[in-house]
């Protein structure tokens, strides 16, 4: 690892690895593991958290984060001041020069790989905590989709960074005893894949913890309208053993996400009802997606949740795997006990009859 | 039992109109009666159609008697399996109903499981030695069965049984041969549940772990770590293969193309040396493999092979077709077996601790000892051992046909066993005392009373199931055999949901295509290619059939059913234990089946 006042700034997808964790966060070090075991993950670069550092740090930012328990009555209202004291300095300071300009040659590098001076992208911010369902829940996971143009691309990154400090992040840190100037986050800036669907996908049964199971959900457009919930989406249930859809629910997806303008904002479209009710996957396409699922987890080693998209663009390769991270709830329960008597199978089957049947 | 879900009590079951009477046919403790009222109505009792798909004739039943004493008698006499006495069963209308018997006393379970896995553990332990031995045992029988001789009534005694003071005549060998061919049919079917009993408990135990580790894991996922690939019941199947290979090699394929009846067909061949070249090849074939029967073996009906080429004569000419047009007809076994194992290791490896692996290890290596016996006794009693019966009891039948009791041969099978001894005696004391027998004036219009019923009772439609739904349903067997569980007795009685069936998804994929309705084996000449088969229950002989139909569908089947398996090795989407599939679906009508979510749609 590397000494954090050494640490670079920018590092593309490619270079991170599980070790690069405490620089660029845990989003951004799992799409380099992404990428080192062959998936597909549209290109991009972190800005590590010495970037984040030298932000405050070059805008005299350092002594912001003081709760002032003594000005509010409650520690939510205290929060909720810290908070909006952070956003209103994180978006008015700028970005130290040496950083702008790494941060630009980085955005026209990948704008290079598509022939645009000014690519779209997506910014993410990568929290550097241990625990990112946590992290998750202290709402550390802002996404601006659709971002072009360096300023509005330096907006998000500060918006990112200030997503650290929102009031049930504070209120976090705070109820965990942790410091809240060593609040930090990295940041992905990755190219935006407009997909034709996009969705989440399990490599276990949320349901029941079948491990046997990849369960795939899927709505039309960005996978916001399924990461938030907003449409139930279609589910496509996988053997993982042999590859064969088990079950299909197709449901009515109404609407799409489509990229609004280049600040981030999302446009809502109504789509006519025979596109809603359609399949978002084709079979194929569902099988294609538990295959690489059940790749990554053989490889990592731990049951996954990931976010995947699938474009329409024919001859580049059109499944997507935008974020990966443990799955948390069934992996974190005690799998019950299969059977009493291992070694005696005899055994095994006159407890299997005394006991009553499971169903 | 306020609120408790159920089907119709079997006492508010009425007679189909022509059929009164029908009580008669069978034995007094076989029929639903007010004096056990309270006790009958109080449990489930459901059609077993999978083995007894139609009306049964007063002598068939003994099937039923024979199957159903030795079921009790190995489940809760033999090897005690903890949780189940044996399956009662009744006659209503002249259809098999069936009801389990559980044990609810924990602490007779707990005695019972000791019990068991001393006696059912010594077969667990020897698994493979004793079913060699059973097959020796089975084939011994079926010796013996066919040992078995009616002797013609002479007006003399032969001299011999005189001078050497035998002591006693012909009308002695008849009634010891007709005792000899009940004692049979009884003995072999104890034979039959000694092994099959305890190896559904077994595979339950395989089929209980999978759902515990995998809670979601389907059925057929199970059954397919478990396959039974080289049995016997498929042999006769690919001696057919054999045979249509053959008749394209000798050059008499097109006698097959051009005419349908087995008897036409024979007789074209015996015309020719190549033909009877064939024929020879035939014969080569035909004992044991052609004693297959175009049922379950349980009516004797369903003729074998051996007995009326015809069925087969029309598989023999779809085969040599496939052939000319390049097919191949075997089965892949090597890809079925890398299928499993490969399904096998998948799942093996997604199982929590090495304690598990070892334990899947083990369950997994005995159920496949014993589900292969499951699926391969089958060759021995129900085609070869029951065909062979049937067939004893015609040649008691021409007896009676002699002596003017019956008009035909197969009347005997409209007396019941009891009373086909009470006629033998009738008979026997007519012949030894030179007076008239009553059975010539007696039977004849008995005889024509009781066709006229069985007509009836077979153009009836049973319900389903009768009775309250129990709260579980422990017994191995009807939850591996027959797929009842209490979820699936709800899906059974929940309201119609328009032009959707459910039931077990028991072979993979989606395809569609117009039903065709098989109701009795006669009908199933009329499937053509592409079509969905509709029918109460699929017979393992079927199979030829499933090579020319795009799905099945059927009332009746569970995750052992060998309708399942054989769906699956011809790739064959299916949907089984629908419950009223016949019913609801009428040939011509396009259907989808979906052998993923157990799921049909009637498209018209």
């Amino acid at each position: 690892m590397v000494l954090m006042h050494d640490a670079p700034f920018i590092l593309n997808f490619e270079t991170l690895r599980e070790a690069d964790r405490p620089l660029v966060g845990g989003k951004a070090a799992s799409l380099g593991m992404l990428l080192a075991a062959g998936c597909p993950v549209p290109p991009g670069f972190a800005l590590t958290t010495a970037a984040y550092r030298t932000f405050l740090e070059e805008n005299g930012l350092t002594g912001l984060f003081r709760l002032e328990l003594d000005r509010y009555p409650s520690l939510d209202d205290a929060a909720a001041a810290l908070a909006a004291r952070v956003e209103e300095a994180f978006t008015t300071a700028a970005l130290p020069d040496t950083l702008a300009r790494h941060l630009s040659d980085a955005y026209a590098q990948l704008g290079r790989t598509v022939g645009s001076a000014e690519p779209i992208v997506a910014v993410r911010s990568s929290a550097v905590d241990e625990d990112s369902q946590t992290a998750s829940f202290a709402g550390q996971h802002e996404t601006y989709l659709g971002i072009q143009g360096f300023d509005e691309l330096a907006r998000a990154v500060r918006r990112c960074w200030a997503s650290a400090y929102t009031p049930r992040a504070i209120a976090y840190r705070v109820h965990r005893g942790l410091r809240l100037e060593d609040a930090a986050v990295g940041v992905a800036v990755q190219l935006l894949v407009e997909p034709r669907a996009a969705g989440v996908l399990f490599t276990l049964s949320p349901r029941t913890g079948d491990r046997s199971l990849v369960v795939i959900e899927g709505s039309w457009g960005l996978g916001q309208a399924v990461v938030a919930g907003e449409v139930t989406p279609d589910e496509y249930v996988v053997s993982k053993v042999t590859l064969e859809i088990v079950r299909k629910q197709i449901n009515p997806k109404p609407f799409r996400y489509r990229r609004g303008g280049s600040d981030g904002t999302l446009q809502r479209e109504e789509l006519p009802p025979e596109r809603a009710t359609a399949p978002c996957l084709d079979d194929a396409e569902v099988v294609e997606l538990a295959r690489r699922a059940r790749e990554l987890e053989k490889r990592f080693g731990f049951p996954l949740d990931v976010e995947w998209a699938i474009t329409d663009i024919p001859d580049r390769g059109t499944i997507y795997f935008l974020q990966c991270r443990p799955e948390t709830v069934w992996s974190q329960k005690e799998r019950p006990a299969v059977t009493i008597a291992a070694t005696n199978p005899i055994m095994a089957i006159a407890q299997t009859l005394v006991r009553p049947p499971s169903r | 039992m306020s609120g408790a879900l159920r089907f119709p009590s079997p006492f508010e079951v009425g007679t189909p109109p022509g059929a009164e009477g029908w009580e008669q046919l069978y034995p007094y403790y076989l029929l639903f009666s007010e004096d056990r009222r309270a006790e009958e109505e109080q449990r489930l009792w459901f059609f077993n159609g999978m083995h007894f798909p139609e009306a049964m004739t007063p002598f068939d039943i003994i099937t039923a008697e024979a199957g159903y004493l030795a079921i009790g008698e190995m489940s809760s006499r033999m090897f005690c399996i903890p949780p189940a006495m044996g399956i009662d069963f009744r006659v209503l209308n002249g259809y098999v109903y069936i009801s389990p018997t559980p044990v609810t006393d924990p602490a007779l379970i707990e005695r019972r499981a000791a019990w068991f896995q001393e006696r059912a553990g010594y077969y667990y332990a020897n698994w493979r030695t004793l079913y060699d031995e059973w097959k020796q045992k089975l084939i011994g029988e079926i010796d013996r069965l066919v040992a078995i001789r009616f002797p013609e009534l002479p007006d003399v005694e032969p001299a011999e049984y005189v001078f050497s003071r035998r002591g006693y005549g012909t009308s002695m060998d008849n009634l010891t041969a007709y005792h000899d061919l009940i004692d049979s049919i009884f003995r072999v079917w104890q034979i039959h549940m000694e092994i099959v009993m305890i190896g559904f408990a077994a595979y339950f135990t395989f089929y209980d772990f999978c759902k515990k580790a995998f809670p979601e894991i389907s059925d057929q996922q199970v059954t397919r770590m478990v396959g039974a690939i080289d049995v016997s019941m498929f042999r006769p199947n690919d001696e057919l293969k054999r045979l249509a290979r053959k008749a394209l090699e000798l050059g008499v394929a097109d006698i097959f193309l051009a005419d349908g009846t087995g008897e036409r067909v024979f007789a074209a061949l015996r015309n020719s040396e190549a033909g009877q070249r064939w024929l020879a090849e035939w014969e080569q074939s035909a004992d044991p493999w052609f004693y297959m029967n175009t049922g379950d073996g349980f009516q004797h009906h369903h003729r074998a092979w051996i007995d009326d080429p015809t069925p087969v004569v029309s598989v023999l000419a779809d085969y040599i077709q496939r052939l000319q047009r390049g097919e191949n007809l075997e089965r892949d076994t090597e890809a079925l077996r890398q299928e499993r194992d490969r399904i096998t290791q998948g799942y093996r490896e997604l199982l929590a601790t090495e304690e598990e692996k070892q334990a899947f290890d083990q369950i997994l290596a005995l159920t496949r000892d014993v589900y292969y016996s499951i699926e391969d006794h089958k060759f021995y009693v129900e085609h070869w051992y029951q065909s062979r019966f049937w067939n004893k009891v015609r040649e008691l039948g021409k007896l009676f046909v002699a002596r003017g009791f019956f008009q035909n041969v197969d009347d005997i099978f409209l007396l019941h066993y009891t009373e086909v001894e009470r006629a033998l005696m009738d008979l026997l004391l007519g012949w030894s005392i030179g007076s008239a027998s009553r059975g010539p004036a007696y039977w004849p219009p008995e005889i024509a009373r009781r066709r006229q019923i069985m007509e009836r009772l077979r153009a009836w439609a049973p319900p389903p199931a009768l009775g309250v739904v129990p709260e579980v349903i422990g017994d191995p067997a009807i939850i591996m055999l027959w797929g009842i569980t209490p979820e699936r007795l709800r899906a059974w009685l929940s309201p119609d949901e328009g032009n959707l069936l459910r039931g077990f998804a028991a072979a993979p994929g989606v395809a569609e295509g117009p039903a065709r309705v098989v109701l009795s084996v006669e009908e199933l000449q009329d499937v053509r290619d592409g079509e969905i088969l509709v029918c109460s229950v699929t017979e393992p002989s079927w199979a030829p059939v499933l090579a020319r139909v795009r799905g099945m569908v059927s009332d009746i089947g569970g995750v052992m059913s060998h309708a399942a398996i054989v769906a699956r090795e011809y790739r064959i989407p299916a949907v089984l234990g629908t419950g009223v599939a016949t019913k609801r679906i009428r040939t011509g009508q396009m259907l989808r089946v979906d052998g993923d979510n157990g799921v049909v749609t009637i498209l018209d």
